[in-house]
């Protein structure tokens, strides 16, 4: 049995069962348990439409359930609501219950999980492995989500910058079990992209493509961390990057600007350049001028001072990095990187040392020790 | 969504503000402290942020290598002399400041006298061994 197409059916089904008029988390309910069934029924009788047949095994579940539960009267409203059988498009549906899971009442742990178990149909456990928490927190999470969203209709428009925000939650939290999330993301991005001609969705996808290009490279085999310069470029997913910057291309043309365009467009020109040395730094500070303007974020324009430094020479990234809030994440490892270019080592290497200390994670912490030990190095041959 | 640690110390933090010794309290604040601890863990079960908890007995030493073919070194027990893990609790939460909030919460657990102990716990955050996908 195809696992990945059954996988991809449950937001729809979840969704159409939601618009016939169940509540998200009986839907979600019956649509696990049609699941079952056709694990069980389909090895020896495959359907011919699945879709078609999970929503007739999920629609009679949820009217069993709802004939248990609820009252003789309230049962023949519903059975005298459903509509006559027959296909349905879903696409509409299925964004919707984007909109559900991502609902703004939820925090973005809550968001996260519901989004991976209703949308992309990962199992209660998977789920929960993938965030390293006990399966009975996880199930706790999912079914506080789905009490939060009790009440909240389908037909409302709902808000995709939440959506885009919470798939990229998850693309960032890269794998660490049998689930990949950053593929799951982009798997899941792929998908809303197809149902949407938003701009920044685009801008989205082609970020996630363009970052996931370059995973091999960004670790070592021995699971260091290693900087964008020193990656072996040839370890590259040259189709994935060819991918995103034509997904992102397209976005461009449409001429509606968001960060996740200016996000991914920076990320496509650093995958451009052939050697480290050909980065197009110049054209690069100006998207990050463009993402300042956009979000106004301290973080941007840390990064942007960064970019400074390699586009007009040390001192310039460090005169704009003085004007930022030296409590920024990454502010010590940036000022760091760009006194050891302006040749000042012994103020480079204390600061590595700062920033190995603030790291908010393990290879982020041993690549900055390693660095600071490296200049620590060269300053005793020195003397 | 991030991990810390809750470290709940015998000793070795400043003064509690309800500083009265655990074994001169009465069974029923014992059982009140007790009590709360639980409801706290299965609030945090219930909200899904809680990870894992437990206690730690008052006796640990330190170890060292001491150099081929020796057995290692330990210098204890000395437990009056070092600062001692009472028990730890990991919450997995949406934010700084949540964290802080829970801390401060359990920091409340009912002491002496049934009033707060208004004990000090060190709340020290997860490092994660996957880097950030972002960071270039």
């Amino acid at each position: 049995m195809d696992d990945a197409l059954l996988r991809s059916l449950i937001p729809e089904v979840i969704a159409i069962l939601c618009r016939r008029g169940a509540d998200f988390a009986a839907a979600e309910d019956a649509v696990q348990d049609a699941l079952v069934e056709a694990l069980r029924v389909w090895p020896a009788d495959p359907p011919r439409d699945p879709k078609g047949w999970l929503v007739a095994v999920a629609w009679r579940r949820f009217i069993d359930a709802a004939r248990a539960e609820a009252s003789r009267r309230h049962r023949e409203e519903l059975v005298d609501r459903e509509p006559a059988p027959g296909p349905v498009t879903t696409t509409d549906d299925t964004l919707q219950l984007y909109f559900l899971c991502a609902h703004p009442s939820l925090t973005p742990a809550s968001a996260v999980a519901l989004t991976l178990r209703a949308v992309g149909g990962l199992t209660t456990q998977q789920i929960a492995r993938a965030y390293l928490v006990p399966e009975a927190t996880m199930a706790q999470r999912i079914s506080r989500a789905k009490r939060t969203i009790a009440g909240v209709r389908l037909t409302a428009p709902g808000d995709l910058a939440t959506v885009l925000r919470v798939l990229y939650l998850v693309f960032n939290e890269g794998y660490s079990g049998e689930v990949d999330l950053a593929v799951e993301a982009i798997r899941l991005t792929r998908q809303l992209a197809g149902m949407t001609t938003d701009e920044e969705v685009a801008g989205l996808l082609a970020l996630m493509l363009l970052h996931h290009a370059r995973r091999a490279a960004r670790t070592s085999p021995d699971g260091r961390l290693v900087p964008l310069a020193e990656q072996d470029r040839s370890l590259w997913d040259t189709r994935l990057i060819a991918e995103g910057v034509d997904v992102l291309q397209a976005a461009l043309a449409r001429d509606r600007l968001g960060e996740y365009q200016a996000q991914a467009a920076i990320a496509a020109l650093h995958a451009d350049a052939l050697t480290a040395d050909e980065t197009d730094w110049v054209q690069i500070v100006e998207w990050y001028d463009e993402l300042v303007r956009l979000t106004d974020s301290p973080v941007v324009r840390l990064n942007r001072a960064v970019a400074v430094g390699q586009a007009d020479g040390a001192r310039a990234g460090l005169a704009a990095l003085a004007e930022l809030d030296p409590a920024l994440p990454r502010h010590a490892a940036a000022a760091a990187y760009l006194h050891e270019r302006d040749g000042d080592l012994v103020t480079a290497a204390r600061l590595y040392a700062e920033a190995a200390s603030a790291a908010a994670n393990v290879p982020e912490r041993d690549h900055l020790t390693r660095e600071a030990a490296r200049l620590n190095a060269q300053l005793r041959a020195r003397s | 969504m991030a991990k810390y640690l809750l470290l709940k110390h015998y000793r070795g933090a400043p003064e509690a503000v309800n500083d009265v010794p655990i074994e001169q309290w009465t069974p029923e604040e014992f059982e009140a402290h007790m009590q709360y601890m639980r409801d706290f863990m299965k609030r945090l079960e219930g909200s899904g942020e809680f990870v894992d908890a437990d206690a730690l007995a008052p006796k640990g030493e330190w170890v060292r290598y001491d150099g081929p073919g020796r057995p290692p070194v330990t210098d204890g027990p000395f437990a009056e002399t070092k600062d001692l893990i009472a028990g730890w609790m990991i919450i997995d939460v949406d934010s700084h400041e949540r964290a802080v909030e829970l801390a401060g919460e359990l920091s409340a657990a009912p002491g002496a006298g049934g009033r707060p102990i208004h004990e000090w716990l060190e709340l020290r955050p997860f490092l994660a061994d996957e880097a950030p996908a972002v960071t270039e």
